[in-house]
């Protein structure tokens, strides 16, 4: 089944592996007692993992590999994965659409207030995940410091409401507004840059925004953060914690919808399309007539947008916001959610973020591992499925008298 | 009264020290097939990237006389997009499709210049939108008609063959609804059969009223599709004329030293 080359090589991988792991894993000192423990039996578990995992990936691309030649000579035909049959036919989507919308509504009657809460901040994240996706997965420009307009449009209703006692639907559009100010703002400097230059400077951007707020104390209060911010008012009515939840909840199920509803509209448009283009070939988009500059300013403000409108919500329903909300950690997760669960795809998106934020929620025991569980899932998703859970699809058109109709 | 669409004068490149491009003069009439040739190195693909804005020429002047209307429009300087507004489009010697968009998509993206349609308009997916988008999608699916590849529009790019690429991206170049069109070696990589149809295609591109500048390696093509020839080495221009003309001077054939032209 293995040849010895293949054995081999996973051997390799299996030393290498106990040997970078060896400080961290075996020797363990205990500065009190003043003893090293030696723990040689949990470098044989390193060795023996990394060893079962190298063989298991590369028996995976041979696989693969086979099956794409028997595609290739014909002998299988490639069938359409089934989410992605059911995304493209409306007659599975709409009735899958309908019972999720169900579901999502009487969600606060069948779960407890603290669920709920766990929702909101799961629904906040998938609206995250979708503004980021228009940068990263649509225009191609990985952004590392999108945080930075989460924090603008937190801080912005935080201050406004603090200084002017200015109202949480006043202050939605501003935030988002400000947002797509700094998007812009960010978006002129790295014009000229791509891929890790870019994700570099970005992630830079973020830093800034984050150490400004901790420094500047006449500004924003420092470390010490803003407390006693108003949460959504409805018609001056004065809620209860839970109504307040409650109905921070539906709130969020309406943006979320708006921003489905808006990305989706502009993925098929003709600027979506000249943002996936300029994702694909920098050179032959513009060669097509296509402005750059104007292309990618228009994606960061858009992705900022979301942010800030979602920094809006955060700073209501906490109430209290300070910079600690607002490290590269949440620029990472963000990130996370995109590429797991398929860059380019609103499906994909919404998935990833249920799962990247609920999962930590409710497996707690886990939660002292979640970086570790995060760095594991990216580099297990580069490995085997590199385009994400769903992939995305393009629109399919249909054209009378041609022959072509997608399978109809 | 009849100005050349295309009038390059003195264009050179420099790379740090290597002069990809030397003084070369060049012109298109309106309706003409011109064929630039040369050995490998030679320069043809810098010439392109210079004329259509993705380098910028150390040297020299570009005029585009649009057939209609009389102002001449000089490109130095216009960025790429600017250039293929203007009315020039071109393809490219290593495929540079959207590999991941559809076939459609791909030509749909060419008339990206031709249209106006943003950001709020495609959100509220107004009336003027969804007419544009209609256009664009008919416009499209024509030039992929023209092209052969209308069995094919909802296919990924990068899922078709070799030659159908290099199709697809002349329906690309064709979307922006250019006067002329530039096509960096479309044989390349071609069997005679699908070499066969695309000389036809472009007589055809010709015939509607469209100019060309071709770069080409087969011989055959060029002899046979060209009104005039530019004959290029070491970045410069070493001979033009007809292809009997081209065919028969002595430093074409020096040039291309013991690769026999059979025309
Ligand atoms: N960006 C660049 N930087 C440095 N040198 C370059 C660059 N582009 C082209 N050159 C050099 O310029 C010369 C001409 O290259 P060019 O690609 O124009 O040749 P070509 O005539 O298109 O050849 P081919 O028939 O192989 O396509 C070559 O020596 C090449 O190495
Ligand atoms: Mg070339």
């Amino acid at each position: 089944m293995f040849s010895v080359e293949e054995l081999k090589r996973s051997l390799l991988v299996s030393f290498w592996f106990a040997f970078l792991t060896f400080p961290l894993i075996v020797i363990k000192v205990d500065p009190i007692e003043r003893t090293v423990a030696w723990r040689w039996d949990n470098m044989f578990y390193v060795a023996l993992g990394a060893f079962v995992v190298s063989l298991l990936i590369r028996v995976f691309n041979v696989q693969k590999q086979r099956r794409r030649e028997r595609i290739a000579s014909g002998a299988i035909v490639e069938r359409e994965p089934l989410i992605q049959v059911i995304l493209r036919e409306p007659r599975y989507l709409y009735p899958l659409t309908g019972a999720v919308l169900i579901f999502a509504l009487v969600f606060p009657a069948l779960f407890s207030t603290y669920q709920t809460n766990i929702m909101i901040t799961a629904l906040m994240y998938v609206m995250l995940g979708l503004g980021l996706n228009i940068v990263v997965g649509l225009a191609g420009l990985l952004d590392l410091g999108y945080v930075a307009f989460y924090a603008v449009g937190a801080y912005a209703y935080a201050l406004l409401n603090y200084h002017f006692d200015v109202g949480f639907w006043m202050a939605l559009p501003i935030g988002a507004l400000l947002a797509a100010l700094f998007g812009v703002l960010l978006g002129f400097p790295v014009l000229r840059l791509r891929g890790d230059y870019l994700a570099i400077v970005t992630l830079g951007f973020g830093e800034i925004i984050r150490l400004i707020l901790e420094n500047w104390n006449q500004f924003s209060q420092g470390p010490s953060g803003i407390s006693n911010i108003s949460r959504p008012g409805l018609f001056g009515i004065d809620l209860s914690l839970e109504g307040a939840i409650l109905y921070l909840y539906y709130l969020m199920i309406g943006m979320v919808i708006f921003t489905i509803f808006v990305v989706n509209r502009l993925q098929d448009s003709r600027i979506g399309r000249a943002w996936i283009a300029l994702r694909e070939d920098e050179i032959a988009c513009q060669a097509m007539g296509i402005d750059k500059t104007k292309t990618k300013l228009t994606a960061f403000a858009l992705g900022a947008t979301w942010a800030g409108m979602v920094g809006v919500i955060f700073a209501a329903k906490t109430t209290f916001i300070n910079p600690a909300s607002f490290t590269f950690l949440e620029s990472a997760i963000i990130l996370c959610i995109v590429v797991l669960g398929g860059m380019g795809s609103i499906f994909g998106v919404i998935v990833g973020a249920l799962i990247l934020i609920l999962l930590p929620e409710h497996l707690r025991a886990l939660s002292e591992y979640r970086m570790l569980a995060f760095g594991a899932v990216l580099v297990t998703m580069m490995i085997f499925r590199p385009q994400g859970i769903v992939a995305n699809v393009r629109r399919i058109y249909r054209f009378k008298g041609s022959g072509e109709g997608g399978g109809a | 009264m009849n100005r050349p669409v295309l009038q390059v004068t003195r264009l050179s490149m420099d790379f740090g020290g290597i002069h990809a491009m030397s003084e070369l003069d060049l012109e298109v009439h309106r309706g003409e097939i011109v064929a630039l040739i040369g050995p490998n190195g030679a320069g043809k693909t810098t010439f392109f990237n210079c004329v259509t804005g993705i380098y910028d020429p150390t040297g020299g002047d570009v005029v585009l006389n649009p057939p209609e209307g009389s102002h001449s429009i000089r490109l130095n300087g216009l960025k790429p997009n600017k250039v293929t507004e203007k009315g020039m489009a071109r393809t490219f010697q290593n495929i540079r499709l959207f590999q991941n968009m559809t076939v459609l998509e791909n030509v749909m993206i060419g008339r990206h210049c031709r249209t106006r349609s943003y950001i709020v308009g495609a959100i509220l997916n107004t009336r003027a939108t969804r007419r544009e988008e209609q256009e664009t999608v008919e416009k499209s699916y024509r030039i992929l008609e023209k092209v052969g590849l209308a069995d094919m529009v909802n296919e990924f790019a990068m899922n078709l063959p070799y030659g159908a690429q290099r199709r697809l991206e002349i329906a690309r170049a064709l979307a922006t609804e250019p006067f002329l069109l530039l096509l960096d070696e479309p044989a390349a990589g071609m069997n005679p059969n699908e070499t066969r149809e695309l000389n036809e295609l472009i007589n055809k591109i010709r015939d509607e009223g469209h100019s060309i500048l071709l770069i080409e390696h087969d011989m055959k093509l060029v002899m046979s599709l060209s009104d005039r020839i530019y004959v290029m080495d070491y970045g410069k221009r070493i001979s033009e004329g007809t292809p009997a003309q081209v065919s028969s001077d002595p430093a074409v054939i020096k040039a291309y030293l013991g690769e026999d032209i059979d025309a």
